[in-house]
């Protein structure tokens, strides 16, 4: 393509994603978004107009070099677009599938000013997905420096940490509880938002380039203390993520068929209860399927759900249970991504706004039998500058349902912090860290990620787990003391 | 992978198994569990440390093969291997000399209680055991629990071994006794076993300590589906125990979500005999 001028540039339109239609989609697990051909990307990645001041870098918590990779990519050279995305983010493939870029680098992109931003999430996906078939593998490790770092936790924060510092030439060693490496975005993001194997073959690529030794079933705090760690290794990363669900103090909340959204999506999604009995983990929902909240975890909770309904309905002709979203303020307010909101309506979940559980009334075997709720109107603006939502008098009424799925938000898990003397937290239970180099209040222990901001964002584990790798780097190179 | 080192049968349906864990033995005390997942299909089971060797990095695990799981976990052989043994989980059991004990083992359950009898026995306490089963064929480790007791009552409900009741009557006889001074109940076995024995020792105000098996998955607090009911809220089984004052626990509340995924436990079990019969040997056409 020859040359264009920024007017002919902004006259091109920013490129639709390609979806799975809606009908089939709410019955298999495949990936919903199918992604740019090579043609739609270099084509979107001509509307950028290469900002000399990119706004759109500000926006991103990790400052990808946002102009270059998208000029290397429409010049069709995908080795550098990989290269320049590399020099922030190792994890483009995944960033490019969940991040809210419409709140980071694309709420921020010159022309959302007057028209629509360029589609960087989607041209970052693309440039992901190449490297991960292509494996040009820029990442080289520097010769051995004999120093040994322990990595705990293998979520977004923890595994950047680890490659940051293991291409340094120091040796890594990434502790993980569970049976597999990931965190979030193995067991709690699904398989049609983001494939497994997307993040398998970012891991495994990580681990082959680099030769980072993963040890899964390893529980820091029972299996090793992290004063043990400190006995063994040079420096410490906890990035522990905030996994300890929390439940509504309202009555009836142990009945058969609550549950917390961790596991509801930890069964369907980490365990693959949608296709037992082939795996052994099942997941039992009934007909009609209540989740509470309306963040990201509720949207992914309540779209397993709907599936996991349409499947059942399929499988034995029925007609398919309904899954519904229980929120007690507004459409407005909904924190989760937009594009997940708009998915989740297409794929006909139905929304209760401006609705506050107050009970959980059981049947006589102590199973679910409905949510009782009251409505709600927003009130004044409280301190965050949100409308309170305030209940309405007399509004209660009860919906019918089997299942209720809480999805409130989480807290960082405390067994890593077993004999961990001089470790500070927050009240809230998140580790106390600096935020430019991670560093906690005991020494040669640095952290990142949800388990010091409390539930986040991929990105920002990822960026607070390079910031961290990056002050680890400059300590074991003696250019910064512990001080 | 965790290497299965030998393996024993102790009764028809009991099994007893010592695994290759070095990042588990190291730390493992009596009354912590273990999360275990045979192969890539598998759920993730809790199992209790019966035993472990320090040196030799090995963790002894004792499992009744009541549905798919334990049925395939029976059929492995020493020489094969595990793809996930996570732990030590859990709390261990806080051993002191309290005086004169009573250990109750019922079933499964006579495996957690004994390494349990034995720190009590070595922390100076005096050491009574009743140790029950449905039939004499359930009944295994009566000489390794005699070993550690001062005392051993072996009870059947069919009378085929031992005396003939529920281990509850021996129980209420002891508490009865004026010349015991009961410190502490430890009991370990099906829900019901231990919802009664707390029944039992509730009007004599006996401290009992019971292990509780609900239905876990992470096994690490994140999940809360083995949160259980006690008079002061609920807690995670993982996390908080497995061990519990049994006379603050709702029993009902318990037993009910035991059972919540008996359909789908059948389900999986002829699913599992199913393809087992296609493909002889192999676990659903793979290796
Ligand atoms: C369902 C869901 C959907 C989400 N959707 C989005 C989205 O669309 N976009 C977005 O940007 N963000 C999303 N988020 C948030 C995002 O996933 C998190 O902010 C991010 O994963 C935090 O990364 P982390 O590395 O700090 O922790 P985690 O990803 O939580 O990883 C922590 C890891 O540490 C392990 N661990 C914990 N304790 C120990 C221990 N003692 N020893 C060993 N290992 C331990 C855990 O098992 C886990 O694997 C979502 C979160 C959830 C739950
Ligand atoms: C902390 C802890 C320690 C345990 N230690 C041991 C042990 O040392 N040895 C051992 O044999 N078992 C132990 N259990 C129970 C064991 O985890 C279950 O028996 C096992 O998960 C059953 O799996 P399955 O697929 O074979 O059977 P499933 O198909 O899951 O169940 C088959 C039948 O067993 C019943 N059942 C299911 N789960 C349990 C349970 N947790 N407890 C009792 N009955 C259940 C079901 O109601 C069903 O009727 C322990 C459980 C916990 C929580
Ligand atoms: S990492 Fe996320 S915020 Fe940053 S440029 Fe990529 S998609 Fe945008
Ligand atoms: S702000 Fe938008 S147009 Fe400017 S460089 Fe960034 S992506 Fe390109
Ligand atoms: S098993 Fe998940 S919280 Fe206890």
């Amino acid at each position: 393509m020859a040359e264009l001028k920024p007017a002919e540039r902004m006259k091109i339109k920013r490129h639709d994603m390609p979806n799975q239609d809606p009908d089939q989609r709410r019955s298999n697990y495949e990936e919903v978004a199918l992604g740019y051909s090579l043609e739609t990307a270099r084509e979107e990645a001509e509307r950028c107009l290469q900002c000399k001041d990119p706004k759109c870098v500000q926006g991103c918590p990790v400052g990808v070099l946002i102009p270059q990779f998208i000029k290397a990519l429409r010049e069709g050279d995908m080795v550098q677009a990989v290269k320049w995305m590399k020099v922030k983010n190792n994890l483009p493939a995944v960033c490019g599938r969940v991040c809210p870029q419409e709140v980071q680098c694309e709420g921020n992109c010159i022309l959302g000013k007057k028209g629509e931003a360029v589609a960087i999430g989607r041209l970052e996906r693309f440039v992901g997905d190449y490297e991960l078939s292509h494996r040009t593998c820029p990442m080289v490790k520097a010769k051995k420096t004999g120093n040994k770092v322990a990595v705990v936790g293998s979520g977004p924060a923890g595994l950047t940490c680890a490659v940051d510092v293991a291409r340094e030439g120091h040796d890594v060693t990434l502790f993980e509880s569970l049976h597999g490496p990931g965190g979030v975005l193995i067991y709690g993001i699904p398989e049609f938002r983001l494939p497994k194997s997307v993040v398998h073959g970012e891991i495994s690529y990580a681990a082959e380039c680099l030769c980072i030794d993963i040890k899964t079933d390893h529980v820091i705090g029972r299996s090793f203390t992290l004063d043990e760690l400190l006995h063994d290794f040079d420096a410490v990363f906890l990035g522990t993520g905030a996994g300890l669900p929390s439940f509504m103090r309202i009555p009836g909340i142990n009945l058969n068929g609550v549950m917390s959204a961790n596991e509801f999506l930890t069964r369907v999604n980490l365990m693959k209860a949608y296709q037992f009995p082939d795996y052994d983990t099942p997941v039992r929902l009934g007909k009609k399927v209540a989740v509470v909240g309306a963040g990201n975890v509720a949207m992914d909770a309540v779209r397993c759900s709907q599936r996991l309904l349409s499947l059942e309905a399929k499988r034995t002709g029925g007609t398919p249970g309904e899954a519904h979203i229980v929120y007690r303020r507004s459409k407005d307010e909904v924190p989760a991504r937009a594009e997940e909101v708009h998915h989740a309506e297409e794929e006909g979940v139905i929304f209760n706004f401006l609705t506050n559980p107050i009970e959980i009334l059981g049947d006589d075997k102590r199973n679910v039998r409905a949510l009782r709720c009251v409505r709600m109107e927003l009130g004044e603006p409280d301190a965050s500058g949100r409308r309170k939502p305030v209940e309405i008098k007399g509004s209660e009424f009860d919906m019918e349902v089997d299942t209720v799925i809480m999805a409130l938000g989480t807290n960082p898990n405390p067994i890593v912090f077993v004999d961990a003397e001089g470790l500070e937290r927050t009240k809230y239970g998140t580790a106390v860290a600096d935020h430019e180099t991670g560093r906690t209040k005991k020494e040669r222990v640095w952290a990142g990620g949800d388990v010091v901001t409390g539930a986040a964002t991929v990105i920002s584990a990822m960026g607070a787990g390079k910031r961290a790798a990056a002050d680890i780097n400059r300590f074991l190179k003696g250019e910064a003391d512990w001080q | 992978m965790y290497k299965i080192l030998s393996k024993e049968v102790l009764s028809n349906v009991v099994k007893l198994m010592e695994i290759e864990a070095p990042h588990v033995a190291r730390k493992a005390a009596a009354g912590q569990f273990v999360i275990v997942r045979i192969d890539e299909f598998g759920e993730r089971i809790p199992l209790t440390i019966a035993d472990y060797d320090r040196e030799k990095g090995s963790i002894t695990i004792i499992f009744q093969e009541l549905g798919k799981s334990t049925m395939q976990l029976g059929k492995l052989n020493p020489g094969d291997s595990l793809v996930s043994f996570a732990g030590p989980l859990g709390h261990p059991t806080e051993i002191e000399n309290f005086g004169t004990v009573v250990c109750m083992g019922g079933g499964v359950g006579i495996a957690p209680i004994y390494p349990i009898a034995r720190a009590l026995k070595e922390a100076g306490n005096k050491v009574i055991s009743i140790i029950g089963a449905r039939t004499k064929e359930l009944i295994f480790w009566e000489e390794k629990m005699r070993a550690v007791s001062d005392e051993l009552i072996v009870c059947t409900d069919d009378g085929s071994h031992g005396r003939k009741s529920l281990v509850t009557e021996p129980l209420k006889e002891i508490l009865d006794n004026k010349n015991n001074t009961i410190a502490k109940v430890w009991a370990i076995g099906p829900a019901i076993m231990m919802k009664f024995v707390t029944i039992a020792t509730r009007p004599y105000n006996v401290p009992t300590i019971v292990s509780l098996n609900t239905i876990m998955i992470d096994g690490t607090g994140m999940c809360g589906g083995c949160r259980v009911l006690l008079e002061d809220g609920a807690q995670f089984v993982c996390v908080d125990g497995p061990e519990f004052n049994g006379h603050k626990v709702d029993w009902d509340n318990l037993l009910s979500r035991l059972s919540f995924y008996k359909n789908e436990e059948k389900q999986a079990v002829e699913h599992y005999e199913h393809t087992c019969r296609i493909d002889g040997a192999t676990v659903k056409g793979r290796e």
